[in-house]
């Protein structure tokens, strides 16, 4: 017999894929019945605002959101806010940058890294060069490794990057909030809301996830709590729609911001991608979207990066908000998105309340995880 | 993905290729590619060195099977260690001679609590049970909505108080309703909490003291990382957790949480969550977990299967066929045959590894095939045999005597012919037979 292959299983391999084909390619021909679809949306569309290529709008960054600029308030720094819970990798390196640095302090520093869920491979790689670094600049107490480690790290991450959330010249800016399930979307949005607010922003809140039970409930507390307009439809609407609705909405009381709210959605089903897809294309008929953020769980593992691809394959993906960094993960996952696939983190979330909401900055984020 | 690990060890197995004892070299060797792969599978650091350090333990004082090469070898070696700590069957729910029966379900923020115990209230409630489910979030906003909803889906009431502000009284009320009214279960459902959180952990350990319950179920989200490691300490050491509950194994992590959650509490993984929907959820199966942990997808339960319903000449005939791309419809129907009786297709779909990405469910693909079947009777013994032949007229009859439509018989058709292609392709080429990526089986197996 062949190596490596066994018959039985090519058989196997055979039917299903067959199969498989079969139903996959008649799945995508009946179209849901009762759900408005992209057709039906660009049917009510007023054919004047379809004709010309419209231009894009260039993207402006205002200045004011606290998440971008440090607040004149006195709030509690992220290394306060993060130290009353968790230590980062500073009480496991304690004992490792003492004396000089030998195998022990390269094994500790791996496994302190490997433990923030950076990655086997990325932990293995920043630990070799920083070996090398150290013998190039003939570090001799395992304390400079810490900072030769800190910089290391802040090196990962593009630090001339622009982290500010994007506004448009000319009408309210679409923010689209996507990511897998219960990692955080519907309140960030929520936090947002209030940071909007707070400096005089008026905020929509368009309630597209439409699927799972009482999501426009919860949305609509927050809406509450910031004081800003919930667009919603019935329970299983078309997501799409409601995004359609919101627009017009927002452009027709001038409301100063649009933020999507979608359902969660595990990046492997490929029906439900697509029909994040389409809830962007529809919004782009209408208005560019100027920030589509991507949710991720600090507590994620490696599967982090996997759904980073694929979201950014479906919906385009601005920026990473980290959220649930007031536990004792360290969203290491993050680090490898934004080094690997290019895609900033934004914002990183540290609580449930409203104003557990942070500016991402690598150079904070390094130092906290290393004090 | 699904190849990391099975790739490296077949490297370092064609270089130990031929049978015998394995060199405590040739064990660290391999030892440490497990490492790396549940490392890379999201297993906590602590419990890949203690796991590592026990199969090693194992490997010097193993047998040795004459019969096996040292790649199955190995893979067994870790298989046993992995289902010794993941548990050897599936563990249901424990029963209890009080009523009502109380599970209490706790976990981190966003974990699927609330998804899970509506789970748990459809499937005690299809048992003949009659369960109530009590909403004891009271924190985040909509919760107790949440609940009630998904109550109303599963046919089973929700006590809520609305506007209460302790869910320890809440859950206290609740279990005294509980008797009143006769249920045999209550399932509470508590706000999503920070292991590092002192003061909500504490509620949740007097919520705990309050309705004494049976089970205490964790419920942990198959994506969580390196952290689950201290989140199963920290809940573990606040109350007496009883099981943990896998949610999101529909999606493609890894899930070597589940190790970590099961080494640290000792407790069985009782359920796995599946998907959103609410019958999403299946008695967790160590063996299958451990194949997903080890990057294999269900490559080995789907062998032993798919040998036991094929004849071996029969298949090896079959395989030479598919090589050559040589494949008709009539050898298709008669494997099909063969394919049914290795369980339903949703179960079939499930051990192949990658399938998970075609996102279609094996019922859709059940469902399918009936009209599959009927395109392939309604062809003429020279057509199933020959299918290049089927053009325009004989497409719009074969559709009119299947009761389908020409798209359909179009769409098989090319389908079929594709997948002779990949087939030929798949086995054919340089340096032997090669399944696309994705598809690697396993070293030890048909080597
Ligand atoms: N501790 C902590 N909890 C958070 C944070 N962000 C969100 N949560 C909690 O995580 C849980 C899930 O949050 P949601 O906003 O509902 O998550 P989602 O992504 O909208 O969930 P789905 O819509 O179901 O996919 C809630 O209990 C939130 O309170 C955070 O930064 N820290
Ligand atoms: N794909 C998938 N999604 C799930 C599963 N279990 C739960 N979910 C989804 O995960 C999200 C969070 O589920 P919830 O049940 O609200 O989680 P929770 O732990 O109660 O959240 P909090 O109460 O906010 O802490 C929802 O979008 C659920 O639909 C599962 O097994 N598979
Ligand atoms: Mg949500
Ligand atoms: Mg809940």
């Amino acid at each position: 017999m062949p190596e490596g292959i066994i018959p039985e299983l090519l058989i196997v391999l055979a039917l299903v894929l067959l199969i498989a084909g079969v139903v996959v390619a008649t799945r995508r021909r009946p179209k849901r019945e009762g759900v408005a679809t992209k057709e039906d949306i660009e049917a009510v569309e007023p054919a004047v605002e379809t004709k010309a290529e419209p231009e894009r709008p260039t993207q402006e960054v205002i200045e004011t959101p606290s998440l971008v600029t440090a607040e004149p308030v006195a709030r509690p720094t992220l290394r306060e806010r993060l130290g009353k819970s968790r230590k980062f990798l500073g009480d496991r390196l304690a004992d490792a940058f003492r004396g000089a640095p030998d195998d022990a302090t390269w094994d500790d520093v791996e496994a302190a890294l490997i433990q923030a869920d950076i990655g086997i491979g990325a932990a293995t790689k920043i630990v070799e060069d920083l070996r090398s670094k150290a013998r190039e600049r003939k570090v001799t107490e395992a304390g400079e490794v810490r900072s030769l480690l800190g910089e290391q790290l802040v090196e990962l991450f593009d630090t001339d990057r622009d982290r500010a959330l994007g506004f448009a010249s000319d009408g309210p800016p679409v923010w689209l909030v996507v990511g897998v399930n219960g990692t955080g979307k519907t309140t960030t949005i929520g936090k947002l809301a209030r940071d909007l607010s707070e400096r005089g922003r008026s905020v929509a809140l368009a309630a597209a996830d439409t699927f799972r039970a009482a999501a426009d409930e919860q949305l609509g507390i927050w809406a509450e709590r910031t004081g800003s307009v919930l667009i919603k439809h019935q329970p299983g609407a078309d997501p799409g729609a409601v995004a359609y609705d919101a627009l017009q909405h927002v452009r027709a009381k001038g409301v100063d911001v649009l933020i999507v709210d979608t359902a969660g959605r595990l990046h492997t089903k490929t029906p439900l991608m697509d029909e994040l897809g389409k809830v962007r294309r529809v919004i782009e008929k209408e208005s560019p979207v100027q920030e589509s953020l991507l949710v991720i769980d600090a507590t994620a593992g490696q599967n982090g990066l996997v759904q980073a691809r694929e979201f950014a394959e479906a919906t385009g993906v601005t920026g990473i908000v980290l959220t649930k960094l007031d536990g004792t993960a360290k969203g290491g996952i993050a680090l490898a998105i934004e080094n690997e696939l290019g895609i900033p983190i934004k914002l990183i979330g540290v609580g449930e309340g409203l104003e557990d909401l942070e500016p991402f900055d690598p150079k904070t984020y390094v130092d906290a995880l290393l004090t | 993905m699904f190849d990391t690990l099975t790739g490296r060890l077949d490297d370092i197995f064609t270089r130990l290729r031929g049978r015998g004892r394995l060199s405590e070299k040739q064990v660290d060797e391999v030892l440490r590619e497990i490492r790396l792969a549940l490392l890379e599978a999201d297993v906590s650091l602590k419990v890949v060195k203690a796991f590592v350090k026990d199969v090693k333990e194992r490997a010097e004082g193993a047998e040795i099977h004459k019969s096996l090469t040292p790649a199955q070898q190995v893979i067994k070696l870790v298989s046993a260690a992995l289902i010794d700590v993941l548990g050897h069957e599936a563990v249901g729910l424990e029963h209890s001679s009080r009523l009502p029966r109380v599970l209490l379900i706790a976990g981190l923020q966003g974990s699927g609590k609330t998804t899970a115990a509506a789970k748990l209230a459809r499937l005690i409630k299809s048992d003949g049970r009659r369960p109530l489910l009590a909403a004891c979030d009271l924190r985040r906003p909509a919760a107790v909505r949440q609940l009630q909803l998904l109550g109303e889906q599963v046919e089973v009431p929700v006590y809520a108080e609305e506007g209460a502000p302790d869910p320890v009284a809440v859950a206290g009320n609740a279990l005294a309703h509980s008797r009143e009214e006769g249920f045999s279960d209550l399932i509470v459902d508590t706000a999503g909490r920070m292991h590092v959180d002192k003061e909500l952990m504490a509620e949740l350990g007097s919520v705990a003291q309050r309705v004494d319950p049976t089970e205490i179920l964790l419920v942990c989200d198959a994506m969580t990382g390196q952290d689950a490691v201290n989140v199963a300490e920290s809940f573990v050491a606040e109350v007496d957790v009883t099981g943990v509950i896998l949610t999101k194994l529909d999606g493609d992590a890894r899930g070597g949480a589940a190790l970590s959650m099961a080494y640290v509490t000792g407790r069985p993984i009782k359920f796995a969550g599946v998907g959103e929907k609410l019958a999403d959820l299946e008695p967790f199966h160590p063996d299958r977990m451990v194949s997903r942990i080890l990057g294999m997808g269900d490559v080995l339960t789907l062998i032993e299967k798919a040998e036991s319903v094929f004849d071996e000449s029969e298949a090896m005939a079959m395989e030479e066929k598919l090589r050559k791309a040589e494949f008709t419809f009539d050898d298709f129907l008669s494997q099909l045959k063969a394919l049914r009786k290795m369980g339903p297709m949703s179960q079939v779909l499930g051990m192949m590894p990658g399938m998970g990405k075609l996102s279609i469910g094996g019922d859709e693909v059940e469902a399918q095939l009936p009209r599959v079947e009927a395109i392939i009777h309604s062809m003429t013994s020279q057509e199933r045999n020959d299918p290049a032949i089927i053009k325009g007229s004989r497409r719009s009859r074969i559709a009119r005597g299947s009761g389908t439509s020409v798209q359909e018989v179009n769409k098989l058709v090319k389908q079929f012919d594709e997948v002779k292609k990949l087939m030929k392709m798949m086995s054919g080429g340089k340096g032997g037979p090669r399944l696309p990526k994705g598809f690697k089986l396993p070293p030890g197996v048909g080597i």
